[in-house]
């Protein structure tokens, strides 16, 4: 019974997305969809060291620029089968958690100081990507076209929404998972207080550890999956701070540390980003706007996101906020 | 590999540029010395101040260095109401809220002045842009000895109001012991909001200073901004001193970087840096605590 209100929502959720390509035609809807799939599937990796675990990554891009640029550099210098690389990015995303974890949480780095230097290791990435030869510099790389099913590249975008569809069912069976074992609590004692949760017994940064690889891991299948849709990439897009900051949107509005949060999120964002572009016409920049402004009112008034008002109104709660001692 | 004065000249353009950088990082440092946050918004900020200098120039014909005491004003206003009316309120006194909100500001300005002012690069040209001074075998750009002098000033007289009046006391007093200082009757709020003021004060003079021989677009506050951030943690965050010479050793670095390594790769010593002083001396090389 437990376990069935636990799966639940993401059985009908999974189940709802994948039925879209059976009715939906329209190639800008499909777009849409495979586009904000592969945001929530990084959004999932970020959600987990950020939202459950507390540490605030400001520089994901790492991950998610990382497993495209292995993936791509695979297949394009080294003739490996687009699988093969998919399964190398993400363990090269996972070895980069590993490698950035190791060094700044075992120096003591949280809060500002780990948003800064995840930052900085983005930037550094961001650099070397667009300098370097391997990676094609400035100019990118693109990928050939050569639609097949060992290829990882299909003709029908349905076909593409099932395969992300399956990556973030994945990320979500992980996130639920992980919720659920002695691994999550461990990670929402750390987030709740380190100190405590050190004095407890958990060996803080450990867990740190495996949180970060897991993230990175995620967040650099949502690059290898970008690779191969757009089957283009350059620095920018790869290690640029767009990503980073979509990323902690779409986990902090959909709510934070939740399993649905990231995939919530990612829907409401691009959902209320597509509509205001629509409305206030090409003007640039105004989704973004709204973005941030939307991350403002969440922190601000509904700090449990999406969810958490869904959750109030469901259970017709109105008794307010504990008052906090004043900034 | 490179004959002495070039190096010399090198080091000498790092030096005025990082006078600059060091402008940028003031601010930065002294709100995080108060607040104990990173403002996310900081160079969004900057950008705001760029654009506001090339408005007053080009709709106005103000020239920027006259617009130095009104938009410093106008940019203290600002940065109070900001802390006072947005931040404090929406972040409930949590300090991972503060990051995020700031970071939602920055998101806001920045886009909010790309969708007014496109994405388009734009310059002023004054008259007195290419002024040089000669000093022996080499050139210095006239604006850059400004940007330079500037700092240098800007730099004393917040040490001075830190050091030397009533305000000055009280923000310190915050600094140290925030519920100390409102028991004793020091109104927290103001104080931080007053703080926040000061670091975009600084802001517009490093825009007055910057737009002669700067160029501004919606993105700009970006570079500066990560730059700073390298200054505030190298020079030990919330060290006025530390903000300044960290800037200048920054503005060096970045300068013979660029010279050996070539312009794309310019930053990247900064970046490097940054990270091995994060991982190995959080405190900063001046800084005496974490």
């Amino acid at each position: 019974m437990m376990l069935l209100r636990a799966y639940l929502p993401i059985l009908i959720l999974l189940a709802l997305l994948a039925a879209i390509p059976l009715v939906v035609t329209s190639n800008t809807a499909l777009n849409f969809v495979v586009f904000v799939l592969i945001i929530t599937l990084a959004a999932q990796g970020w959600n987990l060291l950020g939202g459950v675990g507390g540490q605030f990554s400001f520089g994901h891009a790492a991950f998610f620029g990382t497993g495209a640029y292995v993936s791509a550099i695979l297949q394009y210098s080294y003739g490996v089968n687009a699988w093969a690389a998919l399964g190398a990015g993400i363990l090269s995303g996972a070895a980069l958690g590993w490698i950035i974890g190791f060094l700044s949480f075992r120096a003591g780095l949280r809060g500002s100081y780990f948003a800064l230097v995840t930052l900085a290791f983005a930037e550094v990435l961001r650099i070397l990507a667009n300098a370097l030869p391997i990676t094609g510099g400035a100019a990118g790389m693109l990928l050939k076209l050569n639609i097949g099913f060992g290829n990882l590249q299909f003709t029908s975008r349905g076909a593409f929404l099932w395969l992300a569809l399956g990556f973030v069912a994945a990320g979500l069976l992980i996130s639920r998972a992980i919720a659920d074992s002695r691994f999550g609590a461990q990670l929402v004692a750390v987030r709740e207080n380190e100190d405590a949760a050190r004095a407890l017994g958990v060996d803080v940064l450990a867990v740190k550890l495996k949180a970060i690889t897991v993230s990175g891991a995620l967040t650099a299948a949502a690059g290898c999956l970008y690779l191969q849709y757009f089957l283009y990439l350059d620095a920018t897009i790869a290690y640029g701070v767009w990503i980073s900051v979509e990323v902690l949107l779409a986990a902090m509005v959909g709510g934070r540390g939740l399993v649905l949060g990231p995939l919530v999120g990612a829907f409401t964002l691009h959902g209320v980003g597509d509509l205001t572009k629509q409305v206030a016409g090409g003007i640039p920049g105004i989704d973004l706007a709204v973005y941030g402004a939307v991350l403002i009112l969440v922190v601000a008034f509904a700090p449990g996101g999406v969810l958490g008002l869904i959750h109030r109104l469901l259970s017709g709660l109105t008794r307010p906020r504990p008052a906090k001692e004043a900034q | 590999m490179y004959s002495f004065p070039i190096l010399l000249e090198a080091t000498l353009n790092g030096l005025l540029t990082g006078a600059v950088y060091a402008l940028v990082a003031l601010g930065l440092t002294l709100v995080y010395g108060v607040l104990h946050i990173i403002n996310f918004a900081h160079g969004a900020f900057l950008t705001g101040a760029m654009f506001a200098v090339w408005a007053a120039f080009t709709f106005l014909g103000v020239d920027p260095y006259l617009a130095i005491p009104v938009l410093t004003l106008a940019f203290f206003a600002l940065g109070y109401a900001t802390q006072r009316f947005v931040i404090g309120p929406a972040s409930h006194g949590d300090d991972g809220n503060i990051l995020l909100v700031t970071l939602g500001l920055s998101i806001v300005i920045e886009n909010g002045l790309l969708a007014v002012f496109r994405p388009d690069t734009r310059t002023i040209a004054t008259n007195y842009a290419f002024d040089v001074v000669e000093a022996g075998p080499i050139l210095i750009s006239q604006a850059r000895l400004f940007g330079f002098a500037g700092a240098l000033v800007v730099a004393a007289l917040l040490w001075l109001l830190l050091a030397r009046t009533d305000t000055g006391k009280a923000i310190r007093a915050v600094a140290k012991e925030k519920l100390g200082a409102s028991l004793v009757g020091i109104d927290v709020r103001h104080i931080y909001a007053v703080t926040f003021g000061l670091g975009c004060a600084t802001l517009a003079v490093a825009a007055c200073l910057l737009m002669p021989i700067f160029y501004v677009n919606p993105r700009v506050g970006q570079s500066f901004v990560l730059v700073a951030f390298t200054i505030v943690v190298l020079g030990g965050m919330g060290s006025i001193p530390g903000a300044l010479v960290g800037g200048l050793f920054i503005g060096v670095v970045e300068s013979l970087t660029g010279l050996f390594l070539g312009d794309s790769l310019g930053q990247i010593g900064i970046f490097i840096i940054f990270i091995l002083v994060l991982l190995f001396r959080p405190s900063g090389l001046f800084g005496a605590r974490a």
